[in-house]
């Protein structure tokens, strides 16, 4: 009989102990799902006010009409091909060099101080303030290199603030990659080279094209630097065409064009008295905020698809 | 004269007493390879291996059986010198391959050259994300190898070889994923296979298998011998007993006992040697 009121009084401690444990998953939930949600919300509204302030202006004429006098005319056509271009030279040259560094730190950099004082520093770029950039572009490309305020300078600019996210992003995916797999392929004889070029870059693909995409979200929504440099505010020609039809096809002119960027485009607006203005402006934020999402949207659709193929 | 003669007939009795050299020299075998004195250093210093003298001869089977942790993966992944892979190993001492008597540790010795003679298969199946064709195909196109027909030849072969051929010919190009765990470590078998290697290292290729995969592997080893040397490390000692020709006992990073694995499962000479084997440690 004691027995089994032993027995009871044991059972009923294990329950009182797990409703305990309960309580606190019940309690972490809520609190992080008010943190998130509170955070979602603000966003929300935030996007929504730009597209009911800007929907006026959400036609097809905004994207192919030249900045005016007039606010009722005026568009973001050369703001949008100047991001565009920007983002253009910024890819070419972040993704090879950032790719590439990731690589030779993760694989061929010998393990020491060296390697150690490389990863800080590069640690610490991601958390350089973007206007400092700009100050070190006006100085180096500007100045030093006389690139001039121009589309080239803009894209290296920003590639200098996308350089750190495509290293990290690079770096982590290669180090996803587990041993027993570049052992296997080690074994069979192949080179350090072959191994990269076989095996971690197609294997860390996914994690790479996710850091290169992010980074260009964050180069498209940047302002203070292409300030810094020099970025037009009013611009109503577009620089020549990259592409002609006379041989050779292919023309660079537009590198040494000035230009305009969406987002001073539209600090440009807000600056002015005019309501009128602001709602361009409005547009021109939900415009940037819609790429931004587009992109990260993208990153995570791909870095799902590419998962899903590649099993460890 | 009488002393020389007596000196001779003591030596022959010592050599003739000695199982091992009695078996060698009855039997005619050849010397694939050996390890000689040979020490190893982990990087953090760990003395994993001390003083080892182990012989592989040609077209037999060497297991290497001993308790967790006493360095049979160290030693076998010496083979193919892996250590290189991590900064600060060290390697004393030597592995000779014959017939060229290369010492495969010897700086000088190209790591690369030693993997492309001496293939591995690992404990765990370790597949390229790859399709099934790729994964056979990669040792030879790393050897620069692009010609599609010699290509496909040496795929079926190696396949053939592997016993897997029948199960994967209609799906090739599927990815080595899709297979199950024993086919797995077969597509890796013909992976290691399809270079055709002179030494294959097996270490505990079947301890993630079930039953019946594990006897598929362990006749297809048996098949193998007949074209290569294998030196395999198993904690199986059933396993050690069913396909083995020589046995090496190790503990503590010390080679213990070599000889033939009849002899070590039914007489061997150290006490724990026999311990072990009779499963009264370890
Ligand atoms: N990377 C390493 N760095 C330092 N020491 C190591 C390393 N790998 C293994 N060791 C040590 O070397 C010794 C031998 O390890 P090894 O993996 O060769 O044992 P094993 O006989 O294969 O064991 P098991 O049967 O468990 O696989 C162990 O003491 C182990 O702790
Ligand atoms: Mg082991």
């Amino acid at each position: 009989m004691s027995k089994i009121i032993g027995h009871e009084d044991n059972l009923n401690a294990i329950r009182v102990l797990i409703k305990k444990h309960k309580k606190n998953d019940r309690i972490f939930s809520y609190i992080g799902l008010f943190v998130i949600g509170s955070l979602a919300i603000a966003l929300l509204v935030l996007f929504l006010d730009l597209v009911i302030d800007g929907y006026p202006k959400m036609n097809l004429e905004f994207f192919s009409n030249f900045p005016s006098r007039k606010p009722e005319g005026a568009g973001i056509l050369s703001a949008w091909v100047g991001s565009a271009l920007v983002l253009i030279v910024t890819f070419f040259v972040a993704v090879p060099m950032g790719v590439a560094s990731g690589i030779y730190l993760e694989e061929y950099a010998k393990k020491g101080w060296f390697a150690d004082l490389i990863e800080i520093n590069v640690a610490n770029l991601a958390g350089v303030p973007s206007i400092i950039y700009g100050l070190l572009a006006l100085g180096l490309f500007v100045y030093e290199f006389g690139l001039g305020q121009s589309i080239l300078t803009a894209g290296l600019t920003l590639s200098l603030l996308m350089l750190p996210i495509v290293i990290v992003a690079t770096r982590e995916a290669i180090r996803a990659i587990p041993v027993h797999i570049r052992e296997a392929a080690y074994a069979v004889g192949a080179t350090k080279w072959q191994v990269t070029l076989h095996h971690v870059l197609q294997y860390a693909m996914g994690g790479v094209l996710t850091g290169i995409i992010i980074g260009m979200a964050r180069a498209i929504g940047e302002t203070a630097p292409v300030i810094t440099i020099g970025a037009l505010t009013f611009i109503a020609f577009l620089p020549p065409t990259p592409v002609t039809d006379v041989a050779p096809f292919i023309n660079f002119a537009w590198l040494e064009a000035g230009f305009t960027v969406l987002p001073i485009q539209m600090f440009n607006w807000i600056s002015r008295p005019e309501h009128a203005f602001h709602i361009n402006a409005a547009a021109t934020g939900a415009v940037i905020i819609i790429l931004t999402l587009l992109m990260n949207g993208i990153a995570i659709k791909l870095r799902y698809s590419i998962r899903k193929k590649i099993k460890w | 004269m009488a002393l020389l003669l007596n000196f001779v007939i003591v030596f022959v009795k010592k050599l003739n007493g000695n199982p091992r050299n009695k078996i060698i020299m009855a039997r005619k075998e050849i010397l694939k390879a050996e390890s000689k004195n040979f020490n190893f250093h982990y990087a953090d210093g760990t003395h994993a291996l001390k003083d080892i003298n182990i012989p592989l001869y040609e077209k037999k089977i060497t297991a290497l059986i001993g308790p967790s942790g006493c360095g049979k993966s160290t030693f076998l992944r010496s083979f193919n010198r892996m250590h290189d892979l991590y900064a600060g190993n060290k390697y004393d001492g030597e592995i000779i391959l014959h017939p060229d008597d290369t010492n495969i540790l010897d700086k000088k010795v190209d790591p690369i050259e030693v993997r492309m003679r001496i293939s591995m298969v690992f404990q765990k199946p370790n597949p390229f994300p790859k399709s099934i064709y790729e994964n056979v195909a990669y040792g030879l196109r790393v050897r620069g190898e692009h010609n599609k027909r010699l290509l496909d030849d040496k795929v079926e072969e190696a396949l053939k070889g592997a016993s897997l051929w029948n199960e994967v010919k209609d799906r090739l190009q599927d990815l080595a994923y899709n297979l199950s765990g024993g086919q797995q470590q077969r597509l890796c078998i013909a992976r290691a296979l399809a270079t055709d290697p002179e030494i294959m290292l097996f270490d505990e290729p079947t301890s993630a298998l079930d039953p019946i995969a594990t006897v598929n592997i362990e006749e297809l080893m048996s098949e193998l011998k007949k074209k290569l040397t294998i030196l395999i490390v198993t904690h199986n000692m059933q396993q050690a007993a069913r396909i083995s020709d020589y046995t090496a006992y190790m503990y503590l990073g010390e080679m213990i006992e070599f000889d033939e694995t009849d002899i070590i499962f039914t007489k061997p000479s150290k006490k724990a040697t026999e311990d072990y084997i009779t499963g009264k440690f370890g």
